[in-house]
Formats: C-alpha cells, structure tokens, sequence
C-alpha cells in the first residue's frame, strides 16, 4: 500500500476546490453542498465550512444518500442505507454533489436521480477529492482535488479523519486488498 | 440481508434496529416530489392471499410500486385455488413464471416457512400472516410507529429498552400479538398479555412474557403502549365469551379506561377495529391513538421489508 496524498496535501486540496466553486457560483444565496456518505459527507462539511469562511455568508451543507437510486443493487451484498438531510428547497438552487472518489460515474448517475427526486435544480455540480479515471458513464467532476490516474485492478481509498482518524489517500494492488 | 421474512422469532436487537432504520430511510423518501424509487426496477413480486385482507395486501402493493416492482395481486378466491389448487402447484406456477419475491397470506401456520423451504420455488418470501402464527410485517409497522412516538425525528439507532407493552383481548387467535411479542422484547421492551382465560394460549412457557387477566389492574400499572386486538370471529368455532356485551366491559378500551391511562401512554390497534367491542370509538379516534399511523408507516416499513428480501443478490 503506498500514500499518494499526505493530510497536508489533502487539506490544501480541499482548500483549492472551496476557491474554485465559489469562483465558479459567487452567488452564494442558492449554493448548497450535498455530501454523499461515508466520505463525500465529510468532506462536504470540510468544503461548506471552508467556503463560508471565504464567502463570508453560510453555505448549507446536507447528506444525499443515493443507495435506492443505484442501479448495480442486483448480484451484490444488500447495501445499508444512510439518511439523507437536504437543508433547503433544492428548486432553483446551485447544487454541488459531493463524493470522496469518481470512478465508474455510477453513484453520481444514482445521486442525479436522487437530487431530481427530490427536486428541480437550476444546476448541478460534482466535486471529488480523486478522480481515478475509468468512466463507465459521461460523467465529468467540475471540480477536482487531485487526478490519480490508476489500474482498475488498484484500490484507491481516501481516508478522513473524522471516520478515519487521519487524512490520507491510498492505493493498494487489487491482491493485496 | 435476509432470503425470507417468516417470523420475528429469533430477531436479535441489532437487526430489529437495523430494519427500522431502513424505514425510517424509505419514510423519508415518501416526503420527495418524486416518490418512486427505482430500486427494484426489473423485479416481480406476486402477492399471493388465500385470506381476505384489505389494508395488508393494499399496503404490500403499494411498497411494491412505490420500490419500481412489477406486481401481480393474486387473491385465491375465483382462482384455479378454489378449483382444487395446492399450494404446492400455485408457488411451481409462479416460479415458472419468473415471481421474484412472493408475499403470502394463508389461513394456515406455518404456510409461509413451507413455501420458502420446499424448493418449490426459488422467490424471497414475505409472511403477510399466516394462520394463528405470525405477521411479522405488522409487528415491525407497531415497533416503528412506538419508537418514533417515543423519539420522533431522533428515532435512528434505538431500540425499545425499557418500554413497557400491554397487549390485550384475543391473544390466543393472535399473529399480531405473537409477532409483536418477539420482535418488542429483541428491542428490549416487556410484554404482559390480558385477555379472559378462553382466549389466551394454554402454554405460554417459553415465551418473554407475564400474562394476566384483569385489564384494570394492567391499565392501574401505568404501561406506555396498550394494544388492543381484533376480536376474531371469524376464527372461532366455539363460545369463547359469553357475550360481546360481556367481553367489551371486561376487556374492551372504553374511555374511562383510556382516561386511567398516564397521559403519554399509546393507544394502537392493528385493525379492522371493532369500535365499541374491543375499543371505544372515541379512544380510536383520540390523540393517543396510533391507529392511523400504523397504517401509514405500514407502507415504508413493507418497502424496507421488500428491499431487504428482495434487492441484492438471492442465495
């Protein structure tokens, strides 16, 4: 297993992605930031705390669990379910959906649904602290904390202090895994 | 997850905790523009009832739909079952035509454990009540609607410690009451049957519960839940009672009794009521009454029921 980013790194990457949403949507009246459990969660707090202290205005934070919404359920262990706490009415509002690692695109296609369930954003967004590459789907982040670009046979894990008890992303080979 | 829903019997309290969590997360999603979810998508599931029941199979199929599942309502009357049909036949026949998940009513114990254990079909089966024996699903909807009375919007996680239960009338007859009984006390709540002598069970040893038969004295002990069961005619062949008016002031809720209660103290009753055999028509429609939110989170916990069976992969 060896550490691509140490918590310094993953803090100035959080850091860097809270400037560049609000450079991309400086209205901060209709942002919110929808963290999707465990990781994307967290880090949505990091990056709501971050961008109020920029903005000088609170930007509201909340959980979307996408679990009902998946479409790889069949054949797996039963996934548990998170709740999800949407904050504010998401009609007209700039949402930023949240996730630790972009992979195949698949939990972000579920996290559409969901959003759209529940209701009619003016726009959607996607930020991740890794985008690891191998796409299964046109989905593209708006906002990257660091590209790592990796074998699929690779386990890349991000590691959050608040669940883990440190910052840190790894990568592991599939075997050792 | 589970292959079957048969019985609480054997729940332990991780589990009980852990499906009502799920609905509490499928409630939540009944509150959405959209209420659908598209979780089954691609799924049949066949809700088999050789009894008569309304507000049961309405709600199953509800779940079933809200969760994106293709339904068939299969009731047994003026089916090829009255023709003769054995259960035997009728599961072959919905295997072979793709049933995923199967929700059966049977006026015979243990009808459900034989469907999922005979190999006659290879669907996840969910008990909607079998004879006098269990309804699971019920139990779970009573459990739910107890603990967010009792921790409202912070419910997630806990468990029923220290509840105390009062289940009364037609035990004997019971599924409701069976099902309750485990499921309650793998939450850590006690359970105390009431009902005359002729209707409560001849052999409760082994059972988690304390039985009684003075309805008053249960209600001067201040419980925290009263359930009140149906009278079920319909499944005795004898005199258990020697008349309605006799069993209504002996063991029906009337409202001096709902008044002696601690005023946090709940009132539920699974339905179809028997206003003013069982429970008086004023104590049903009072603001300690659950009757109406018992049927309404019947349906999130039926669609947590149905994804636990159903979503993910069989054995």
């Amino acid at each position: 297993m060896r550490t691509l980013l140490q918590a310094d790194d993953v803090r100035r990457a959080i850091t860097r992605m809270a400037h560049e949403l609000l450079e991309h949507d400086p209205d901060v009246d209709r942002l919110v930031l929808l963290g999707i459990p465990t990781r994307g969660a967290v880090l949505a707090r990091r990056l709501g705390e971050q961008m109020t202290r920029i903005a000088g205005r609170p930007v509201p934070v909340g959980v979307l669990d996408v679990t009902l919404y998946r479409d790889d359920l069949a054949g797996q262990p039963t996934r548990a379910t998170r709740r999800t706490d949407v904050p504010v009415d998401l009609d007209g509002a700039v949402v930023v959906l949240v996730d630790d690692v972009l992979y195949s695109g698949r939990t972000v296609r579920a996290a559409l649904d969901a959003v759209t369930a529940i209701g009619r954003p003016a726009v959607v967004r996607l930020a991740v602290l890794v985008d690891r590459g191998h796409r299964q789907l046109p989905v593209r982040p708006d906002s990257v904390g660091r590209n790592l670009p990796s074998a699929k046979t690779e386990r890349v894990r991000v590691l959050l202090a608040e669940v883990d008890g440190e910052d840190a992303v790894t990568i592991e080979d599939g075997d050792a895994a | 997850m589970s292959d079957h829903l048969l019985t609480t019997r054997g729940f332990t309290r991780d589990a009980a905790v852990r499906l009502l969590d799920l609905a509490e997360d499928m409630a939540d999603t009944q509150q959405r523009q959209v209420k659908k979810l598209p979780t089954l998508r691609g799924t049949t599931v066949v809700n088999l009832f050789f009894e008569d029941s309304t507000r049961t199979r309405i709600s199953f199929e509800v779940a079933a739909k809200r969760l994106s599942a293709d339904v068939i309502t299969f009731s047994a009357k003026g089916s090829s079952v009255s023709k003769g049909e054995s259960l035997q036949d009728t599961a072959q026949t919905l295997q072979a035509m793709g049933a995923d998940g199967i929700v059966m009513r049977h006026p015979s114990s243990g009808a459900a454990h034989v469907l999922a254990t005979s190999g006659w079909t290879r669907a996840g089966v969910v008990n909607a009540g079998d004879g006098t024996h269990e309804h699971p699903t019920q139990a779970l909807l009573d459990a739910f609607t107890i603990r967010r009375r009792r921790d409202g919007d912070d419910s997630r996680g806990r468990d029923l410690a220290g509840l105390r239960v009062v289940i009364v009338g037609d035990v004997l007859h019971s599924r409701v009451a069976r099902s309750n009984l485990w499921l309650l006390t793998a939450l850590g709540a006690s359970v105390r049957l009431v009902g005359p002598p002729t209707l409560l069970p001849a052999h409760v040893e082994g059972w988690p519960v304390t039985t009684g038969i003075d309805l008053d004295e249960a209600i001067a002990d201040g419980p925290d839940v009263v359930m009140m069961l149906r009278v079920q005619r319909e499944r005795m062949t004898e005199a258990f009672f020697p008349s309605a008016r006799e069993y209504a002031r002996l063991y029906g809720l009337s409202v001096a009794r709902a008044d002696a209660l601690p005023s946090t103290s709940l009132v539920m009753h699974p339905g179809p009521m028997n206003r003013g055999l069982e429970i008086a028509g004023a104590v049903a429609d009072s603001p300690r009454s659950t009757v109406l939110e018992q049927v309404q989170n019947g349906v999130a916990v039926r669609m947590a029921v149905l994804y636990d069976v159903l979503a993910g992969e069989r054995a």
